[in-house]
């Protein structure tokens, strides 16, 4: 007792009295925040201006290859953005991103749900085993799915036994390989938020609620899933925003026909050395992205993230 | 397209003396070819050449290659450590290229400002060293540094994008033909239309280099790709790769990977790079076979050039002199079983296996040589106009 006075007394002491608002702090905030700031204008702005003007330039007649120069050609806007080859893994990049992000919520809720309520003194290793696969690398996981996924594999030879799949077909390289490739690289970034605003939840409101006689599902619906839902607000968008860009499971796991955006990009930006062309398409995905995000956190109604 | 028409002759005088060094290297039939081209000896040295540059030197010699391409032994390299011991130079042996086109996009930026690159010397393949030495990218070789230049093949020594060989040394050539899985497909291939037979549907993989994949299918359609070809016989070549690509024969278009296809049986039947196969056939028991097509197969060679940036040229130019010497070319065919470029090491690889001295892959015979192409030098608009058309079909 009389420890915990002295504490509290020396505590009392040693508290500094309050700032007072217009002598200090005024510049504090924007000091603190000039690195961040500075990072962001050299890193980010900057590239994205050299990457605006890039895209408004035109090749050089009679030049070499990959020479242009500076003009302001908006026209190239329109032309790749009619041009088939274009579009179409523009597209494809946001479907199969979309369908990699609904199937890792519907695996990665169950997961979340089940080490956050349900796994006891298991939960740490559990979590483990969430991580674990980050600690190889994210290429090497990529092509191990080759190995298990190649039409002398295990996987294909079982669907074959049962007739899924035909003696001469398989599964890699395809879109249905790409997006399980997706889903698995990227599942960990849908499993650890939705566990930890899971794992926030107090069990007492459920408890609360099956006292009030709702059904288990109820209690799901009303209390569980709209708590959760910053969690997997975030889930969804730390997945699809990576697998939307993402080149190495179309290019690993599929073929030319499952190229996605990032694809086409890094063929072209390397091989054609178009590089007006390759700024376009970098700035229509950033652009398409922060659409897409904008509308579904606007319409899932997160007011964290907005 | 093409409006300047330049680069199309001085194509045509690389292919012909290019044609020359393989009948040179032949041993017969070299006459006619030779007095095809008309290039004789090292008094062709180029007028467009500038004065030497600057030689910087050092200790460290970083070198930039293909995979698997420089003989090898339980982790080191046994005719580099040698080099090493002699010379005293400490040489950075790296396999950073993977492909011309991503190797280039990750160092042109720099070599262009001027900026160290961080390599010595570079491996790149005909049309990326033209496109370097076209560009001014790379550095003069001081002949009196690199005395044993004299043993390159004749032919070899004037190349259109190089004569007299003042910016580059070839490191090895090799072929692109056809491969095929021994057990999976015994009564083996013979032209390229046998890949498209329907008991190989999505079991064929192709390159993803333009002018081996190209070469290959326009030459099984009569066109000679070493000569000027026209648009409509590109295209032609395109939509037979597009067909086949569509209706699910070739299952996919792949770099250096293509090995792994291969291996896992993922692929029993693929257009693929002379060496590599016998590389394969050696770690993994002979499984596989390789020949050029009936109508023909492309012939290349990779260069070793120094950036213009380079830290250490006169070190660059010690380890060139050195894989110059015939004893030591024979040493790394031996091992990499492509083309040796360099004459005398037919003899000293009598020494070291005599199967190998008679192997045409690595000391190529008529055969072989008469039935190889060297891909057209292509402007740079047809280089813009067909990669792209080409990244159409295998991307799109």
């Amino acid at each position: 007792m009389a420890i915990a006075q002295a504490i509290g007394d020396t505590i009392e002491d040693q508290r500094t009295p309050p700032p007072d608002p217009k002598k200090r702090g005024r510049f504090t905030p924007y000091l603190l925040l000039l690195p961040g700031m500075l990072w962001l204008a050299i890193f980010f702005a900057v590239p994205l201006i050299f990457l605006f003007s890039t895209s408004l330039q035109t090749p050089v007649a009679g030049g070499e290859v990959g020479e242009f120069e500076q003009t302001f050609n908006f026209g190239n806007y329109v032309e790749t953005l009619t041009d088939e080859y274009y579009y179409v893994p523009l597209f494809r990049s946001f479907i199969y991103s979309g369908i990699a992000t609904v199937l890792a919520l519907l695996i990665g809720y169950p997961l979340a749900y089940m080490i956050a309520f349900k796994s006891g003194r298991w939960r740490n290793l559990l979590l483990v085993m969430v991580i674990a696969p980050f600690f190889v690398s994210f290429l090497l996981r990529t092509i191990a799915w080759r190995q298990i996924l190649a039409d002398e594999g295990v996987v294909v030879g079982a669907l074959r036994v049962i007739g899924l799949v035909g003696d001469t077909g398989g599964i890699y390289p395809s879109a249905l390989a790409v997006i399980t490739g997706l889903t698995y690289n990227f599942l960990p970034f849908m499993t650890l938020p939705i566990y930890a605003s899971l794992e926030r939840v107090d069990p007492r409101l459920i408890e609360a609620g099956r006292d009030l006689y709702a059904k288990p599902f109820t209690g799901f619906r009303k209390i569980t899933w709209p708590l959760s839902m910053p969690g997997v607000v975030a889930g969804t968008l730390l997945t699809f925003i990576p697998a939307a860009g993402d080149y190495v499971n179309a290019e690993l796991l599929g073929t030319g026909k499952n190229s996605m955006i990032g694809n086409r990009i890094q063929y072209e930006f390397f091989n054609v050395r178009d590089y007006p062309t390759m700024a376009v398409l970098s700035f229509v995905l950033m652009a398409c992205i922060l659409t897409i995000v904008l509308v579904y956190v606007r319409r899932v109604g997160s007011d964290d993230l907005v | 397209m093409a409006t300047n028409q330049d680069p199309r002759s001085e194509f045509l005088k690389q292919a012909m003396s290019r044609r020359g060094f393989l009948g040179a290297v032949g041993a017969t039939g070299a006459a006619a070819a030779l007095a095809a081209c008309g290039t004789s000896s090292e008094d062709s040295t180029s007028e467009a050449t500038t004065g030497p540059t600057d030689q910087t030197s050092g200790e460290n010699v970083v070198w930039a290659n293909w995979t698997a391409y420089l003989d090898r032994k339980k982790g080191s390299y046994p005719t580099l450590e040698r080099f090493q011991k002699e010379s005293g130079y400490t040489v950075e042996y790296k396999e950073d290229i993977d492909d011309n086109a991503s190797f280039n996009g990750k160092v042109e930026p720099q070599v262009q400002n001027g900026q160290d690159i961080g390599y010595d010397i570079v491996t790149l393949t005909d049309w990326l060293a033209a496109e370097w030495i076209r560009k001014g990218y790379s550095a003069q070789i001081d002949d009196s540094l690199v005395p044993n230049k004299k043993n390159i093949e004749p032919a070899l020594l004037d190349v259109a994008f190089d004569p007299g060989r003042n910016q580059s040394l070839t490191w090895q050539s090799g072929f692109a033909g056809l491969v095929w899985n021994k057990k999976r497909v015994p009564e083996g291939l013979k032209t390229v239309q046998d890949l498209w037979k329907p008991e190989l549907k999505g079991k064929v993989v192709v390159l993803s280099e333009m002018r081996d994949t190209m070469g290959l299918i326009m030459l099984s359609q009569g066109t000679d790709i070493s000569q000027p070809f026209t648009e409509d016989q590109f295209n032609n070549g395109l939509d037979e790769l597009q067909k086949q690509i569509d209706d699910g024969q070739i299952k996919q278009v792949k770099g250096n990977s293509y090995l792994n296809d291969l291996k896992n049986e993922q692929a029993w039947a693929a257009i693929a790079w002379s060496g590599d196969i016998f590389q394969i056939n050696a770690e993994e028991g002979d499984q596989w076979e390789f020949v050029l097509p009936e109508s023909g197969g492309t012939l290349w060679s990779d260069n070793m050039l120094m950036p213009t940036t380079a830290t250490n040229m006169v070190g660059a130019q010690a380890v060139m002199d050195y894989y110059y010497d015939p004893k030591v070319a024979a040493e790394v065919a031996a091992w990499v079983n492509f083309v040796c470029p360099v004459q005398g090491a037919q003899a000293e690889m009598e020494k070291i296996d005599k199967s190998l001295a008679d192997s045409p892959w690595i000391f190529p015979d008529d055969e072989i040589l008469n039935n190889s192409y060297v891909f057209a030098t292509l402007t740079p608009e047809e280089d813009v106009q067909y990669s792209d058309a080409f990244g159409r079909v295998i991307q799109g």
